[in-house]
């Protein structure tokens, strides 16, 4: 019997998603004696062609990383989900934009111009990229930009959500052992639409550190205090996402000495993680004088930037207004 | 549009069961009128209103949100519309940043008492999203592409 299919694709992302694949170690053996993989750009060479020769629903098993940036990426995105039977949004761009879908802070044009002509850029004919180029041997087109980053659902609909950026080794072993199960019949897969891969709860929940009462009076950042090893780090004024963050990693941000900053997406039930951030580091602030308050405040230097490093695309506002 | 081709905005306003509802109750009760442009949505507490309640409206069609409450100290539960000021002042830094004016989202205190202060700051409240005009916030179906070209030749 021939074995299940399985692609991996890569859309607006950085590639660490990959790695975080290859991190499983020897379990990426038995990938290889469970399935066929068919596509998967960054480890084997295959044309888009190839996909587009298969039948609908050909692939079982798809994990599409990275963001919808241009019209490459959509038209893959659609593609994939046409021929896979499984569609799975694999880490956090594909998720919720993540890092490039911070670029929806700002207009299209100005990351063009940051990328092309900003002083660190060497250009001096101020060269810029034609989306299509009459060259000798015929005209050449490269994927157009999209102004707004867009995450995989809001394209396509997606069959599971697996957050994380990148997703942890160890949950991605358990997804294709539980996967691997499914296709022997030993295990059933969770109902559509659920996010696999993650805890329950929130990233606080697993975080090993002390709490108690949090009453904030001087937000700082990392590189400014000694950090206390036990305390919660946010009663020790570090801004740090882990309320607002689904669980998942073990807390290994916290462990590691480090705020938590939201990569494993919004906790459940959380419908835009920057606002229910904003709700709790908001709550725990120890002031009623609004102009203390603001003094307070003036600490978070970037709230956008820290709110929604992670989560901007997929929030309720999607991106900056458009001026 | 109203009839005379002005601008009409959609404002969403959240009060708390025990001042600010009150307040608009009060105005109701001495019939003294105020912009039909608000729809007041009865919470039991300005604490009650998650970050999220604002985006949604904001993002759903609404051309502003009014948040209101017991003033200072007044608090039904104490000291909830402390959060509730202090929730505000964090929203509008990110807002600031998301691009959106600030006359786009309001904090009001008014006691159950104060009708008519409620009544003149919703009028206030509505001609100022008036003269800013329509949100219109992005669709997430629409597509617009960049154009890569040089902001000047």
């Amino acid at each position: 019997m021939a074995k299940p299919k399985f692609a991996m694709y890569w859309a607006a992302s950085c590639g660490g998603c990959e790695i975080a694949v290859l991190n499983i170690a020897e379990k990426i053996l038995d990938v290889d004696a469970n399935f066929d993989v068919v596509f998967w750009p960054v480890a084997m060479d295959a044309k888009y062609k190839d996909v587009e020769g298969m039948s609908d629903g050909e692939i079982t098993l798809c994990l599409f990383n990275g963001g919808i940036r241009n019209d490459e990426n959509e038209r893959l995105a659609k593609l994939l989900r046409k021929k896979s039977a499984v569609l799975v949004a694999f880490g956090s761009c594909a998720n919720e934009g993540c890092i490039p879908g911070l670029a929806n802070l700002t207009s299209g044009k100005a990351v063009i111009e940051t990328a092309f002509s900003t002083v660190s850029t060497d250009n001096p004919h101020n060269v810029r990229p034609a989306y299509d180029y009459p060259a000798a041997e015929g005209e050449l087109h490269i994927p157009r930009m999209y102004e707004t980053l867009k995450t995989l659902d809001q394209v396509v609909p997606v069959d599971y959500y697996m957050p994380g950026c990148p997703p942890e080794s160890h949950q991605i072993a358990t997804v294709i052992d539980l996967v691997i199960a499914a296709l022997k019949g030993e295990a059933k897969l969770p109902p559509a639409g659920a996010v696999i891969g993650a805890g329950n709860s929130t990233v606080c929940d697993e975080c090993s550190r002390k709490r108690s009462e949090k009453l904030i009076k001087e937000f700082r950042r990392t590189w400014q205090i000694p950090m206390d090893q036990q305390e919660c780090l946010l009663e020790q004024g570090i801004l740090c996402s882990g309320m607002a963050t689904r669980s998942g990693c073990n807390a290994r941000c916290p462990a590691a000495n480090m705020p938590c900053i939201g990569c494993y997406g919004p906790a459940p039930d959380v419908v835009d993680q920057g606002a229910r951030m904003m709700s709790a580091v908001s709550s725990v602030i120890d002031s009623k004088d609004p102009a203390e308050i603001e003094r307070i405040l003036d600490g978070i230097v970037d709230p956008a930037g820290t709110f929604y490093r992670f989560g901007l695309a997929s929030s309720l506002l999607h991106r900056a207004k458009a001026q | 549009m109203s009839d005379n081709n002005q601008f009409e905005p959609v404002i969403v306003g959240f009060t708390c069961n025990w001042c600010s509802y009150r307040a608009a109750d009060a105005a109701g009760m001495a019939r003294i009128k105020y912009s039909p442009n608000v729809r007041l949505i009865r919470l039991m507490c300005s604490g009650r209103i998650d970050p999220q309640f604002v985006l949604k409206a904001l993002s759903e069609g609404a051309d502003g949100v009014l948040i209101t409450g017991c003033h200072p100290g007044d608090c039904h539960y104490v000291e909830q519309n402390y959060k509730t000021l202090r929730r505000y002042a964090l929203l509008k830094r990110t807002l600031r940043q998301m691009g959106l004016e600030d006359n786009r989202v309001r904090l009001v205190w008014a006691s159950a008492a104060e009708g008519r202060i409620l009544a003149e700051e919703i009028d206030k409240f509505v001609s100022d999203v008036r003269a800013l005009g329509p949100l219109n916030w992005i669709k997430m179906a629409t597509t617009t592409y960049v154009d890569p070209a040089p902001a000047s030749a």
